[in-house]
């Protein structure tokens, strides 16, 4: 084997021009297939942090009629939880409602929230400070759709408990900015105590949401969702834009194995009398094939290396700096962070290593397979077959 | 002397007078405009933005909780089929050829993009039933002289805590009608309004909501009936929504297959 290599990497080496071509194509695809999962892993990682510090933290409890995906769900679904049950958790009211900006209906959730709290980030402490009668705070989002701004004052319309249409003019006390859409889109934020006396649903909530804390213990009519049940959709698209993206990889790989595939045959067409010299000096078949496959495995070695060398300062810049995406994201219906931190696991440069490598040398085993093939005095004299 | 002590006497006794003469008022109005059984053929003019809308449809109702209605027009809407039974309500649709059951908080969607919800459109409850009234004044009316009542809640299931209607003093058929929203009742909400919680009073006039005028008052059946009514959603933009009735026929047996969910498919 060593022998294979030795003379594997020379005549590499002494192919030149082709060889440091080869090499390029594949550290290119080595670096974008690195560089695109890192990014995936690191707006993965982000996504889920956000989606904990401003929606979720760690699990909620769902009031058993309630369907986040079905607001038609909402009228029916509150409740009280048992007070020795609410430890480590904060409620959360939700009713539908209707907003008048400008003269338009716009629908919306009211969510009411406890203004003191701070398991999540959204700045509920402006509720509490403001001086208006009903201060709401929205996301930056909504904002933006409804034609909102600080200070606006609008006619709010709810039901209460009893389906009785009521009404009074909100104050938009603040306006927060946010990657979890969830939390943004379509609803505004109010002090819980006012919502549940504007509804008349005294101490009721629709969801708890835990904290670090919460020991789970059922409790009738309420269910628990860990972070891996509310996480799933989100997990899921992220595994669905892997999946999308490995058809560019292919292509990608496709390019750079069909250089290595094309150089492999023709260097078995030009090289046959040096196959034949090689069983002629004693070497087996499996041992002159075995050269071949390891010269083409070998670009995909050289391209791992070159692409560490010229990836590396890349994927460390942007690691630590992070990559602006500035707002670009807003139009496309959902928010990534301003800024994504890739990350580039041990693991992640491990296996696209070996899928590299494993790839080159199956395109470069192929075309060799016909010296198993060779008449060796043929070969020594040049011919085919 | 004398025409002291009738004053005195008037003074004391027409408060009960009036809330007397408010319940007849609305009895009558209700005795006008509900009937055991409806059949009725309307135009719904929804006003939009830059063009206006107008679907025809034939609607049958027995008593608050049977109704069913067909989509006579325009061709978009044609064929679509409602049937409202108790709060369930079902809508066929017959592009896609299926059912499809709605929970009753879809009563409170807007019909067909109009000002009016299912809700509105459905809700046949006497006045009686469900609010206490009383006569506030007079005022005239497109040449017609009306009572004003304000009817507030007497129960907790209305959509509307309060309303005023203006009522034609000589056919029993109210003109106007405007729909209040509850805060017109003092309240107590807890309000932040700086460290630590404080409680405020709020007493606000009642938001009105929506606005109806009626108007092309006709005879039928013995009875005054509006057969242009419009309604608005006070809190929206735009010129509302025209219903107009281009017939209707009151207490005619509706053969009960209509209120079955067959009639939808046929």
């Amino acid at each position: 084997m060593r022998i294979a290599i030795n003379m594997a990497f020379k005549n590499l080496m002494g192919a030149g021009l082709r060889t440091w071509l080869n090499v390029s194509v594949l550290a290119f695809c080595f670096i974008v297939i690195v560089f695109y999962n890192g990014f995936i892993s690191g707006w993965h990682e982000q996504g889920r942090k956000d989606a904990m510090d401003w929606e979720y933290s760690h699990g909620q409890l769902y009031h058993a009629d309630y369907d986040p995906n079905n607001i038609f769900t909402l009228p029916k679904a509150h409740g009280k939880l048992p007070n020795e049950e609410t430890e480590n958790l904060l409620p959360i009211l939700i009713r539908q409602g209707t907003i008048y900006p400008d003269g338009r209906m716009v629908s919306i959730l009211i969510k009411g929230i406890e203004p003191t709290q701070n398991l999540l980030k959204l700045p509920t402490h402006i509720l509490s400070e403001s001086k208006a009668e009903l201060p709401v705070i929205i996301g930056d989002r909504f904002a933006n759709a409804a034609n909102l701004a600080v200070s606006d004052e609008l006619l709010l319309r709810w039901r209460d408990e009893n389906g009785m249409y009521d009404a009074a003019n909100i104050t938009v006390a603040g306006i927060f900015r946010t990657n979890v859409v969830s939390v943004d889109n379509g609803q505004i934020w109010m002090s819980l105590p006012t919502l549940q006396k504007m509804t008349g649903l005294k101490n009721q909530a629709t969801l708890y949401i835990a904290n670090a804390h919460y020991k789970h213990k059922p409790v009738e009519g309420w269910v628990f969702r860990n972070l891996d049940v509310l996480l799933s959709d989100f997990d899921a698209a992220v595994q669905a834009e892997r999946i999308g993206s490995i058809a560019i990889y292919m292509v990608l790989l496709a390019l750079g194995l069909l250089a290595i595939f094309d150089t492999q045959v023709l260097s078995i067409f030009r090289r046959q009398r040096e196959i034949g010299t090689y069983i002629a000096l004693g070497m087996t078949k499996y041992q002159v094939l075995k050269i071949f496959t390891v010269e083409g495995a070998m670009y995909s070695v050289l391209a791992a290396i070159a692409g560490l060398v010229i990836g590396a300062p890349l994927f460390i810049y942007t690691a630590t700096k992070g990559i602006s995406l500035a707002n670009g994201t807003d139009q496309m219906g959902f928010r990534l962070a301003d800024t994504i931190y890739p990350v580039f696991s041990f693991r992640l440069i491990v296996a696209t290593f070996v899928i590299l490598i494993a790839s080159a040398t199956l395109v470069s085993f192929l075309p060799a397979r016909k010296i198993s093939k060779m008449n060796p005095v043929n070969a020594l004299k040049g011919k085919i077959g | 002397m004398h025409y002291l002590l009738t004053i005195a006497m008037l003074v004391c006794v027409s408060p009960s007078l009036f809330a007397q003469d408010a319940a007849g008022i609305i009895k009558k109005v209700d005795d006008n405009m509900i009937s055991e059984t409806q059949i009725m053929v309307s135009e719904m003019v929804i006003h939009g933005k830059r063009n206006n809308r107008v679907v025809t449809s034939k609607g049958y109702s027995e008593g608050r909780f049977k109704s069913f209605t067909e989509y006579l027009a325009p061709d978009r809407e044609k064929g679509i089929k409602m049937l409202k039974l108790e709060n369930n309500l079902w809508i066929y649709s017959p592009s896609t050829d299926r059912t499809i059951q709605l929970s009753g908080h879809m009563l409170r969607q807007s019909v067909m993009g109009s000002d009016l919800s299912y809700e509105d459109m459905m809700e046949d409850r006497k006045l009686m039933d469900m609010y206490n009234a009383k006569v506030t004044g007079e005022e005239v009316i497109d040449s017609r002289k009306t009572w004003v009542l304000q009817l507030n809640a007497k129960v907790d299931d209305v959509a509307y805590d309060s309303r005023k209607i203006w009522v034609d003093q000589e056919r029993y058929v109210p003109l106007k009608e405007e729909l209040y929203a509850k805060s017109n009742r003092n309240r107590q909400w807890p309000c932040y309004g700086g460290s630590p919680l404080k409680e405020e009073l709020y007493a606000k006039s009642g938001q009105l909501l929506k606005k109806t005028v009626m108007s092309d008052i006709k005879k039928i059946d013995g009875r005054w009936y509006p057969t242009t009514l419009n309604y608005k959603d006070m809190l929206k933009d735009g010129k509302g929504t025209d219903f107009i009735v281009k017939e209707i026929r009151f207490n005619e047996p509706i053969p009960e297959y209509i209120f079955s969910k067959a009639s939808l498919k046929k």
